[in-house]
């Protein structure tokens, strides 16, 4: 299906379309490449399969390239993305040479003329070596940076420091930086199998086909089975709430295959589920987006209990669907969910299990909880917003050091 | 005066590109300390942005310093003396970040043990850079701007209502301002002056505006 700009008007009106057309209008002409490591698979070339050519539909000449690296490059990128993320690694000389020659073949072989170059996470970072001086590039982390070994940084921070400006998902995520940094948050979008409307028995299908009870309660949390989710802790609020409330238990999440302790925590929480039969511990293959759509749809509340989180899109996910979301208030969660207007925020397994008893036994709220965290979601975190926001910064780049700019 | 203005009313629109700061508070001596000391664009972006990122809130904590303390500090008396600062009532930005860094101060005064926010919800200033475009909606009489409210963002409202005064001084407003001039709607100018917008929805606070200024039933025949 080709998604064009008209068909999110259901969703964010007219006004919000010709908004976006007139940015369109002031960037016509303009070239803009995307570069990132990865064509298929994973969040930031999902966000870039939609977003590419609805940039080109508002007028913005845009191009996606894609760099190309051999397992060893890969290796040390991951290597990277690991210790960013505060793992604490080493990363040595050898480690950048083996970055500098994969960047030097792709910017022999990658066209990289545009207006506005566009390069995504650490991987292709060094590419800006081959900018020309007073070029416009600009640097996206989509990760959380927060708290990094400092190898890594030490290694990205003077590669980052070449951009115009770097752009992070959360406030938290952000490092102190001598270039202008800007907060653009990513998006869902309303259009893919993951969000999109559902008739009931679609839903019903999928709920009964888990053997759940579509007529009781179901509290879900859908994530990875990793610690930093927490899904023992949920499984432990639950047992809080069933001596109060009857529930059913849903945690669901992608395969487990390739992680060793992703297996681990599965089986774990299979064990800690033991005999009890309101308890469902799923495991989804990636390709699964219709059944978390369901999934979600059929529940009464969403947990999203982690300890920590990247910016946590699952929970945006829950919002757009109407739901009370009971989240843990780390990453990017409270971008997401005010506490106690769009949804609740909690520190610990009790308060975690104190307001699903709170959100079940009041329906009233958290119906309202989930109507807020909707509009939230609209206004805040669909595909258009994330759409407008990139052309803010391309515009941005024509005025720089001004804080208000009157365009038409 | 003309039904049909001479001066047409063009409704526009100011979006937001968030910058971050790198200045963050995890109590109350910090969060006016970077307060003092921030632009004054900072002030803008947490006193009026707040409003059309956070639609449904309002009426509630009309700005994130007000909502940050209530909620995250949980200073329930300081963030309530936070939230009824009128900032309607602040002609320019400079004496609105005055006013809240004196009321944080008197509150500071006489506090004896201060609360500090958990780690990861500490408040983080940010500042924007505002683009004002115009929208499709540019009109000559009060029928096409009675229509016009009904369809344009909620953006375009807080820009020609919540944002004007800054430019056009404490009193006035856009749509008052072009209705008089232009139009002779003295009665309708007047009583959306009156209005302060900062105690309404936003999807409130346009129903309230299509009300005084529509003709007809839904409108000013009906009252």
């Amino acid at each position: 299906m080709t998604v064009g700009l008209d068909d999110y008007e259901p969703f964010v009106g007219r006004g919000t379309l010709d908004e976006l057309r007139l940015l369109g209008k002031a960037l016509h002409g303009r070239r803009v490449q995307h570069v990132n490591s990865t064509a298929v698979g994973g969040g930031v070339a999902e966000i870039l399969t939609r977003l590419v050519p609805l940039l080109r539909e508002l007028g913005v000449e845009t191009r996606w390239d894609v760099i190309h690296g051999g397992e060893e490059f890969f290796a040390v990128t991951k290597k990277l993305h690991n210790a960013l993320h505060g793992q604490p690694l080493v990363f040595d000389a050898r480690d950048a040479e083996v970055m500098r020659e994969t960047t030097a073949e792709n910017l022999r072989s990658l066209d990289l003329g545009p207006d506005i170059v566009f390069i995504h996470d650490p991987q292709p970072v060094e590419l800006v070596a081959g900018a020309p001086r007073g070029s416009r590039w600009l640097w996206r982390c989509h990760i959380d940076v927060s708290a990094p070994a400092p190898s890594a940084w030490e290694f990205l921070q003077p590669w980052v420091e070449r951009y115009r400006a770097a752009v992070f998902s959360a406030p938290q995520f952000a490092r102190p930086l001598s270039i202008d940094q800007v907060l653009i948050a990513p998006s869902i979008d309303p259009l893919t199998e993951k969000n999109r409307e559902l008739d009931a028995a679609t839903i019903a299908k999928v709920v009964t086909g888990l053997g759940i009870d579509p007529e009781r309660p179901l509290v879900t949390q859908v994530s990875r089975f990793d610690r930093l989710k927490d899904p023992l802790g949920v499984i432990e609020a639950y047992r809080l709430v069933r001596r109060y409330n009857d529930c059913q238990l849903l945690l669901v999440g992608g395969s487990a295959t390739d992680d060793p302790e992703g297996s681990q925590v599965l089986a774990e929480c299979r064990a800690a589920a033991a005999d009890d039969p309101d308890v469902h511990v799923v495991e989804l293959p990636p390709t699964a987006n219709l059944e978390i759509n369901a999934l979600q749809r059929a529940s009464t509340v969403i947990v999203q209990k982690s300890l920590r989180e990247g910016f946590g899109l699952t929970v945006a996910e829950a919002l757009w669907k109407g739901k009370p979301v009971v989240a843990g208030a780390v990453g990017g969660i409270p971008l997401q969910v005010t506490h106690r207007y769009s949804g609740i925020l909690t520190h610990t397994i009790e308060g975690c299990a104190y307001w699903l008893k709170q959100l079940l036994n009041a329906p009233e709220f958290a119906r309202r909880l989930g109507e807020n965290g909707r509009e939230h979601v609209r206004n805040n975190f669909l595909m258009t917003r994330h759409l407008r926001d990139y052309m803010l910064l391309f515009l941005s780049l024509d005025h720089p050091g001004e804080s208000l700019v009157r365009l038409g | 005066m003309p039904s049909v203005a001479s001066a047409p009313f063009q409704f526009r629109t100011r979006l937001t590109l968030t910058k971050l700061t790198g200045r963050q508070a995890a109590d109350l001596p910090q969060l006016v300390g970077h307060l003092r000391a921030v632009p004054l664009s900072v002030v803008f972006h947490h006193t009026h942005h707040f409003l059309v990122q956070h639609l449904h809130l309002s009426p509630e904590p009309p700005n994130d310093f007000a909502f940050w303390v209530t909620n995250v500090l949980q200073e329930d008396q300081l963030g309530e003396q936070l939230a009824a600062i009128d900032t309607v009532g602040f002609a320019t930005l400079a004496a609105l970040r005055d006013r809240i860094v004196a009321v944080i101060e008197a509150y500071l005064e006489q506090s004896r043990s201060l609360r500090e926010a958990p780690p990861g919800e500490e408040f983080h200033f940010r500042d924007g850079i505002s683009f004002v475009l115009p929208t499709a909606y540019r009109v000559r009489t009060l029928e096409e701007f009675a229509e016009a409210l009904r369809a344009v963002g909620a953006a375009t409202i807080a820009y020609h209502l919540f944002e004007a005064r800054l430019r056009l001084g404490a009193d006035d407003n856009d749509f008052s301002r072009w209705l008089e001039q232009a139009l002779g709607e003295r009665e309708a100018a007047a009583a959306i002056r009156r209005l302060d917008p900062y105690t309404f929805t936003m999807e409130g606070l346009r129903r309230r505006l299509i009300e005084l200024v529509a003709p007809g039933p839904a409108g000013r025949g009906a009252r």
